[in-house]
């Protein structure tokens, strides 16, 4: 993956309006962290393949990190932490957030096909 | 002298942070060994440091990693197809009822496991309990015996001593490589222990300083 660029990505998430698409969303700390640290806690959450389809798109950020808001007819989807991206198999685009070990904290994915399951 | 050792654990690299030295000792006397490995680790968070993978790649690269670490511990691999993080969802008797297809087959002598609810990770304690239900279910003169690994930070104060203490700082080496087959986890898993002890020193003394030895329970049906 790599940092992201603003206007790259808010062009490809502007390409995936009003059609049905497929969305992976994640956040996790990792099934260790309170193993690892007794005063913290073990959180996280994903969807996978969920299908949607929303009709607003925009990333913003401060050249580091980026949250990303998808409108839809009746909600909203939000990722907080964004850092990097990439574009998987020629047509999914993946965001992530990392820390500086390379752990992944939080991702978006988009796709207008399945992701493998 | 074992005749066949089956190790059960969800994900790539399990059997190399947990047993790789006994393994490796198990192959230095002849015994055959079957990795039965659960999941392809697909949720994990280390995307290697400097990062290479991403949640899409990482199954793909996880399996290359784990046939490279079976290679270097010269044992069979068996992959079981769960996904990760979902084991604790699934059926527990269906996933008992797998791996006895498994033991039945390869009729193994020593079945090496998690320790039910003392192995931290949810897919730790739920494949280590459909392991040891898998055994239950063979007849009773059939059953091998079961290593049951634990890892939680209290595991010692409420089960007690583990039989098993195996030093394996002998061919600690061959466990250091098979950690590293793993490539896109090791940096990120040892570097979490650096973390802790806040000191600059090398991946594989903080290694050699946890994981000399290997502690397995004797699991009493
Ligand atoms: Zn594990």
């Amino acid at each position: 993956m790599k940092p992201i660029e603003l206007e790259k990505v808010q062009k490809i998430i502007d390409g995936f309006k009003n059609k049905e698409v497929y969305v992976h969303l994640e956040t996790t700390n990792g099934a260790y962290a309170s193993h690892i640290n007794k005063k913290a806690y073990n959180v996280g959450a994903y969807i996978r393949n969920a299908k949607v389809s929303f009709n607003q798109a925009k990333i913003v950020g401060d050249g580091k990190s980026y949250r990303v808001g998808l409108k839809m007819e009746m909600g909203w989807i939000y990722a907080e932490g964004l850092t990097d991206w990439t574009i998987h198999e020629d047509s999914k685009l993946l965001m992530a957030g990392h820390d500086r070990e390379g752990r992944l904290m939080v991702s978006l994915q988009i796709s207008e096909t399945p992701f493998s399951y | 002298m074992e005749k066949h050792v089956v190790v059960i654990y969800p994900h790539p690299d399990d059997e190399s942070f947990g047993a790789a030295g006994t393994i490796a000792k198990f192959r230095e006397e002849g015994v055959p060994v079957t990795y039965l490995c659960g999941t392809l680790g697909e949720m994990g968070r280390n995307m290697g440091s400097p990062i290479f993978a991403n949640r899409e790649t990482l199954p793909e690269i996880r399996k290359k990693e784990l046939i490279d670490a079976c290679e270097v511990l010269d044992m069979n691999l068996e992959m079981l197809g769960y996904r990760d993080k979902t084991i604790e969802f699934e059926d527990r008797n269906q996933i008992a009822l797998d791996l006895k297809s498994y033991l039945d087959k390869i009729k193994p002598s020593l079945v090496i496991t998690h320790y039910p609810d003392y192995a931290v990770h949810p897919d730790h304690n739920a494949l280590g309990a459909a392991a040891i239900e898998a055994v239950r279910l063979m007849n009773p003169e059939d059953r091998p015996t079961v290593w049951a690994q634990a890892i939680s930070n209290d595991y010692e104060e409420v089960l007690g001593k583990p039989e098993i203490e195996n030093d394996i700082t002998a061919i600690f080496d061959k466990k250091i490589d098979a950690i590293f087959a793993h490539a896109s986890q090791a940096q990120g898993v040892l570097g979490q222990r650096r973390d802790e002890a806040s000191v600059n020193i090398d991946l594989k003394e903080i290694a050699k300083q946890n994981m000399g030895i290997e502690r397995f329970y004797i699991w009493k049906f």
